[in-house]
C-alpha cells in the first residue's frame, strides 16, 4: 500500500466519541427515465432528493417508509455501490465521496452491508466458508479461512457442519447469519442492514435481531437499519428517520417518534401497524392509495394528496424540516407544526 | 423451516449427508437419466469409431477399385458396400467421423469461448459498451444462419478452415446474446454487490462470482448448438464448400454418392444416417443436460 | 400504436443498411481477384483495365459500395459476370421460386406442427405426447438435405410417384398452378417442412400444456363450457406466438432452402447462390445475399408489428 497516497487512519474513533460516525448532507440521486428513444424530453425519478442525516457512534438509525420511498437507494448511495448525483458523505469526520481506487477499497472495509434476499446475496457456487473468506482474501489477509470459521461460530453456525455447505442447503435464517458473518469479516464500523430480517419468519427474525444486538454491543458497531416493519425498527433502533418519496419527512429519537409522531404520514404509518393491544386496533388503514408517481411528485408537500389535513398552503409551499421546540432532536416537515405557515389547522400548542 | 432453533444452533440442524457442489449434483442427475446415458453411449461409440478408425477400420479409406464400384450393403469383404470409386464404405464412414465431428464440434467450442468472453464483457460493463456490442450483433441476426454460413464460406472460398471460420461466426452472436443476458441478470444480484462492498476488483468479481454462474446457462445453450453445427458443417461439405475430396467426410460423401441413388440407393443414403444419429444424440443429450442443470435452488 | 410501428421502422433502417454493408463487403473477404472469373489469366493489360472500369472495380471500395447501393435502391443490381444477364431479373425469378417452396413448406410445417403440438399438449404425458415430442426432436435433428435424398429414393425411385428434380416439365420454365407442376413441389416442400414442423410442435405443445394448466381454463371448464369453447380460448391465446414463430420460420426457410434446392435442383435462390459462389460471380452473389437478407429483415419487422396487433397484452412497452 502506498503510504503517501493513503495514510492508514487510526482504526477506531478518529474524531472522538462526539463525532457522528456518518454524516450525510443533501444526498441526491435521480434516475433518468426514457419512455422511448424518440422521446427527446428527459424525465427523472427523484429516488433520493436532498436527504440529510447523521448517525452517532454505537447507535442504530432506523429508516422507515413505504417501498419506493428511496430508503434502499439511500443505503446503496451510502455504501458507494452507486454514485450519488450530489451530496456529501462524511465518515468519522472525513469526506469520503471522492474516494477512488485503493482509497475506496480500504474505506469499504469500514462499512459493510447485509441485504434482504438471503439467497440472492450468496453466490450459489461457493461454500459458506468460501463466501465469508472471499473479501478478506481479496485484501490479502492470510488467515481468511480460519477467521471465516470463527465468524461462523460467532453467528451461531457450527463451522464443522456448515463451513462446507452450499447456500441452498441452508434455511433462510441460517443464510442470513452467513450474510452477517460475511459483513463482520472486515471488522467494520458501520453495518447497513437493508431489510435484513424482512424475509424471515417471525421467530427466526427475533433470533437474528437478538444476534444483531449482541454483535453491536460486542463489537461497538453502528447500524443503519432499513425496514418497512415498524415493530422491528422500534426494537432495534435508537433513532428513526421516516422517508416519503425520496425525502426525509420526520426524524428523531425512537421513543419520541413512536410516542409523539409529528407528521401526518408518520401517524398514518403508526396507526396502520396492528396494535398489540386489542382495545386500540384501528379498523381500516387511514393511508389510502399508493404513493404518487415519483417522476412528477406533487408540488409543495409531497404527501398532500393523501393527507387528511391538506390545505392550499400545502400545494404552494414546501414544508422544511424543523425541530419541535423543546425536542431539538425531533424534526418534522409539516406546515401543521409551523404556526407561521398559514395552515389553518397549524397547532400552536406544540411550541412553548 | 427451523423456526424454534435456539442460539447457537445445535449440530443436528445441519443436513445429514455431505455437501455436494453444483456440478456433482448435475452429474448424479444425468447418470440417473436413461435418455442421457443412451445418447452419451451412442456418441461415445461414434467418437470411438472415429478416433480409433486407423486401427479399427477394415480397409484403407482411400484405396479405390474400378471393378468393385458401388457394391451393395453386405457384400463379402465390404460390410456396408463400396462407394462410387470402389472404396470400402465402412472404413470411409469411420474415418469420415473424424472430420465431421471435428467440423461440428470445433465451431461450437470456439463460439463458446469467444461468445462467453464478449458476452461477459458486454453484460458486466453494461451501458454504452453493451449497447454498441449488441447493436453490432443484431446485424448478424438479420441473416438466417444457413445463409450466413453459406455466404461467409462461399465468400472465403471452399475449404475446411474457411468452413470452420464461417460456422464460428454464425454461432458467436447467438452465444454472446445468451452470455450477455445471463451476465446482466447475475450482475444485479446482491452477492455481486456484497463482493463489491468487500473492495474486490472487477476482474476478481467476474472470475469468482460471475463466471461460475454464467457458464452454466451458456454451456447448456452451446450443447444445444452441437446438433445444428453438425448438420450445418456437413451441409457445407455437401454443397462442396467444406472438406475437399478425396478426404472422407459424411457430408461430402453424401454429395459424391448422389450420383449413385439410382443404382444403389441405400449405400448412397448411409452417410446421412450417421449425421442424423450424431445430431439427434447431441440434441437429446443437450435436452438432458438442460433439465439436469435446472435443479439449482 | 403508431409510435410503436414508427419506432420499429426506424430501428429496422440501421439494420437494413448494415446488411447492405455486410453483403457488399463479404465478397471482398475472398482471396484472389474477382477478375479472374471473367478475364483469362493471360489477358493483355488494356483488356483487364477495360473490364475493371466496366464493372467499376477500378474505384476504391467505399466508392464502389456507394455506387452499388445507389443503384441497388433503384432496383439495379448490375450484370451477372457469368451469364451477362441482369442480376435483378435473375434474383427475382429465383426468389419467386424459393418463396413458393418456403411458403409451401412453412404452411405444411405450421399445419402439421399445430396439430401435433395441440394433440401433445392436450394429451400431456400420454403416448401421443411422447410420439409427437419424439417427432419434433427428429424434425429439428434431421439433416434435411439427407431427408431429401431419402424421400427421393422412396417416392421417386422406389415408388415412382413424384419427380426427383426440377420445378416443372421442360426445366425451370414458368410456374403454373396445375397438378403437373404441383407434383414437382411435393418432395422439396415436404423435406423443408420438417424444420418448422419440429419447432412449431414444440412451441404449441408447451403453450397448450401451460394454458390448460392455468386457472382460467379450469374456471371455464368449471362453468360447464364445452370443449369447443375451451379450444377457442386456447387458440386465441396461442395464435400470436405461433404466428411470430411461423413468420420467422419463413425467413429462415428462405435462407435454409439452399441445401434442399441443391438436392432437388429447384431453380431458386439457393441454386443461384451455389452457381454464384462456384463461378465467383460477384454481382450475382451480392445481389442474392442482399435480397434474401432484406426479406428476412422485412419479415422480422412484420412479425414485430403484427404481433401486438393480435396480442393486446403486448400493446404497449
Amino acid at each position: 500500500m502506498n503510504a503517501a497516497l493513503a495514510p492508514t487512519p487510526a482504526p477506531h474513533d478518529m474524531g472522538g466519541p462526539a463525532q457522528p460516525l456518518l454524516i450525510v448532507r443533501d444526498l441526491k440521486k435521480h434516475f433518468p427515465v426514457r419512455s422511448s428513444p424518440l422521446d427527446r424530453e428527459r424525465k427523472f425519478v427523484h429516488a433520493v432528493d436532498g436527504v440529510n442525516f447523521s448517525v452517532p457512534k454505537g447507535k442504530t438509525l432506523g429508516i422507515v417508509g413505504e417501498s419506493g420511498c428511496g430508503k434502499s437507494t439511500t443505503a446503496r448511495l451510502v455504501a458507494r455501490l452507486m454514485p450519488a448525483d450530489a451530496g456529501e458523505l462524511i465518515f468519522d469526520g472525513e469526506g469520503v465521496e471522492e474516494f477512488r481506487g485503493l482509497r475506496l477499497k480500504e474505506f469499504r472495509r469500514n462499512l459493510q452491508m447485509v441485504f434482504q434476499d438471503s439467497f440472492a446475496s450468496l453466490n450459489p457456487r461457493l461454500t459458506i466458508a468460501e463466501t465469508i473468506a472471499y473479501g478478506p482474501r481479496v485484501h490479502g489477509i492470510a488467515r481468511a479461512d480460519h477467521q471465516a470459521r470463527e465468524l461462523l461460530d460467532r453467528v451461531g453456525l457450527d463451522p464443522s457442519h456448515f463451513a462446507g455447505r452450499y447456500p441452498h442447503e441452508l434455511s433462510g435464517g441460517q443464510r442470513q447469519r452467513v450474510n452477517i458473518a460475511r459483513a463482520l469479516a472486515f471488522d467494520p464500523r458501520l453495518v447497513i442492514l437493508d431489510e435484513a430480517v424482512a424475509a424471515l419468519d417471525k421467530s427466526v427474525q427475533a433470533q437474528v435481531l437478538n444476534l444483531l444486538q449482541e454483535l453491536k454491543a460486542e463489537r461497538q458497531l453502528t447500524y443503519l437499519f432499513i425496514s418497512h416493519d415498524l415493530h422491528v425498527v422500534h426494537y432495534l433502533s435508537d433513532y428513526v428517520m421516516v422517508m416519503y418519496l425520496g425525502q426525509v419527512i420526520e426524524s428523531g429519537p425512537v421513543e419520541r417518534i413512536y410516542g409523539h409522531p409529528a407528521h401526518p404520514y408518520t401517524r398514518a404509518l403508526l396507526s396502520a401497524v396492528p396494535s398489540m393491544d386489542p382495545e386500540h386496533r384501528t379498523q381500516a388503514s387511514p393511508l389510502a392509495g399508493d404513493p404518487p408517481n415519483p417522476i412528477n411528485p406533487p408540488s409543495g408537500c409531497r404527501f398532500r394528496d393523501r393527507c387528511p389535513h391538506a390545505h392550499a398552503v400545502c400545494a404552494s409551499a414546501t414544508p422544511a424540516l424543523r425541530d419541535m421546540g423543546r425536542h431539538s432532536e425531533h424534526l418534522a416537515a409539516c406546515h401543521l407544526n409551523d404556526p407561521a405557515s398559514g395552515h389553518p389547522e397549524a397547532h400552536q400548542e406544540q411550541r412553548p | 423451516m427451523s423456526a424454534t432453533l435456539p442460539l447457537p444452533l445445535p449440530a443436528a440442524a445441519a443436513p445429514a449427508q455431505p455437501s455436494r457442489s453444483y456440478w456433482t449434483v448435475v452429474w448424479r442427475q444425468l447418470r440417473r437419466d436413461p435418455m442421457a446415458m443412451a445418447s452419451a453411449a451412442v456418441l461415445l461409440l461414434i467418437v470411438g469409431a472415429a478416433v480409433f478408425a486407423p486401427w479399427l477400420a477394415p480397409a484403407d479409406p482411400y484405396k479405390a477399385s474400378m471393378i468393385k464400384r458401388l457394391l451393395p450393403i453386405g457384400s463379402p469383404g465390404f460390410l456396408l458396400g463400396t462407394d462410387e470409386l470402389g472404396r470400402d464404405l465402412l472404413s470411409r464412414l469411420m474415418h469420415g467421423g473424424r472430420l465431421s465431428l471435428l467440423m461440428g464440434v470445433v465451431p461450437v467450442l470456439a463460439a463458446f469461448g469467444i461468445g462467453t468472453t464478449i458476452g461477459l464483457l458486454a453484460g458486466y460493463v453494461g451501458g454504452r459498451v453493451n449497447m454498441a456490442i449488441m447493436r453490432v450483433l443484431d446485424i448478424f441476426y438479420a441473416f438466417p444462419s444457413v445463409l450466413l454460413a453459406v455466404a461467409i464460406s462461399g465468400a472465403l472460398g471452399p475449404g475446411m478452415s474457411n468452413s470452420l471460420i464461417a460456422l464460428t461466426l454464425v454461432f458467436v452472436p447467438q452465444v454472446v446474446r445468451v452470455a450477455e443476458s445471463v451476465t446482466t441478470q447475475v450482475r444485479q444480484l446482491d452477492y455481486i454487490e456484497a463482493a463489491r462492498m468487500s473492495g474486490a476488483g472487477a476482474f476478481s468479481i467476474i472470475r469468482t462470482h460471475v463466471l461460475g454462474n454464467v457458464l452454466g446457462p451458456v454451456f447448456v445453450y452451446a450443447t444445444g448448438l452441437l446438433s445444428v453445427s453438425m448438420i450445418l458443417a456437413s451441409g457445407l461439405s455437401f454443397l462442396g464448400l467444406g472438406v475437399k475430396p478425396p478426404e472422407p467426410e459424411w457430408g461430402l460423401m453424401l454429395n459424391t454418392l448422389r450420383s449413385a441413388i439410382y443404382s444403389n440407393p441405400w449405400v448412397a443414403a448411409l452417410p446421412g444416417v450417421l449425421i442424423f444419429v450424431t445430431s439427434i444424440a447431441f440434441n437429446l443429450l443437450a435436452d438432458s443436460v438442460r433439465s439436469a442443470m435446472d435443479i439449482r435452488k | 400504436m403508431f409510435a410503436y410501428i414508427l419506432k420499429r421502422l426506424i430501428y429496422a433502417i440501421p439494420i437494413a443498411l448494415s446488411v447492405t454493408v455486410v453483403s457488399f463487403v463479404l465478397v471482398y473477404l475472398a482471396p484472389g481477384d474477382p477478375l479472374n472469373a471473367i478475364a483469362p489469366a493471360d489477358a493483355p493489360e488494356e483488356v483487364i483495365q477495360a473490364l475493371k472500369s466496366a464493372y467499376g472495380l477500378d474505384k476504391p471500395v467505399p466508392v464502389q459500395y456507394g455506387l452499388w447501393l445507389m443503384r441497388a435502391v433503384q432496383g439495379d443490381l448490375g450484370l451477372s459476370i457469368a451469364s451477362g444477364r441482369e442480376v435483378t431479373a435473375e434474383v427475382l425469378s429465383a426468389v419467386s421460386n424459393t418463396l413458393l417452396l418456403a411458403g409451401m413448406a412453412a404452411a405444411i410445417g405450421v399445419v402439421l406442427g399445430c396439430i401435433l403440438g395441440a394433440l401433445a399438449g392436450y394429451r400431456h404425458g400420454t403416448w401421443i405426447d411422447k410420439a409427437a415430442t419424439a417427432l419434433s426432436v427428429v424434425g429439428v435433428s434431421i439433416p434435411h438435405y439427407w431427408l431429401g435424398l431419402v424421400l427421393t429414393i422412396l417416392f421417386s425411385i422406389w415408388l415412382p410417384w413424384f419427380p426427383a428434380m426440377g420445378a416443372g416439365p421442360g426445366g425451370s420454365g414458368e410456374w403454373l398452378w396445375d397438378l403437373e407442376h404441383l407434383r414437382y413441389l411435393v418432395l422439396p416442400a415436404l423435406t423443408l417442412s420438417v424444420i418448422p414442423m419440429g419447432i412449431i410442435t414444440r412451441t404449441v405443445r408447451a403453450l397448450v400444456a401451460d394454458m390448460l394448466g392455468q386457472e382460467f381454463v379450469t374456471a371455464l371448464r368449471a362453468r360447464g363450457l364445452s370443449g369447443g369453447a375451451v379450444f377457442r380460448h386456447v387458440a386465441k391465446n396461442t395464435a400470436p406466438t405461433v404466428l411470430a414463430v411461423a413468420g420467422l420460420q419463413i425467413g429462415y426457410l428462405m435462407g435454409g432452402s439452399i441445401l434442399v434446392e441443391t438436392v432437388f435442383a429447384w431453380p431458386g435462390t439457393g441454386f443461384l447462390l451455389n452457381t454464384a459462389i462456384f463461378q465467383r460471380d460477384i454481382p450475382l452473389l451480392q445481389g442474392t445475399i442482399l435480397v434474401l437478407c432484406m426479406f428476412f429483415v422485412v419479415l422480422n419487422l412484420l412479425v414485430d408489428i403484427l404481433q401486438p396487433l393480435i396480442d393486446p397484452r403486448m400493446g404497449r412497452s
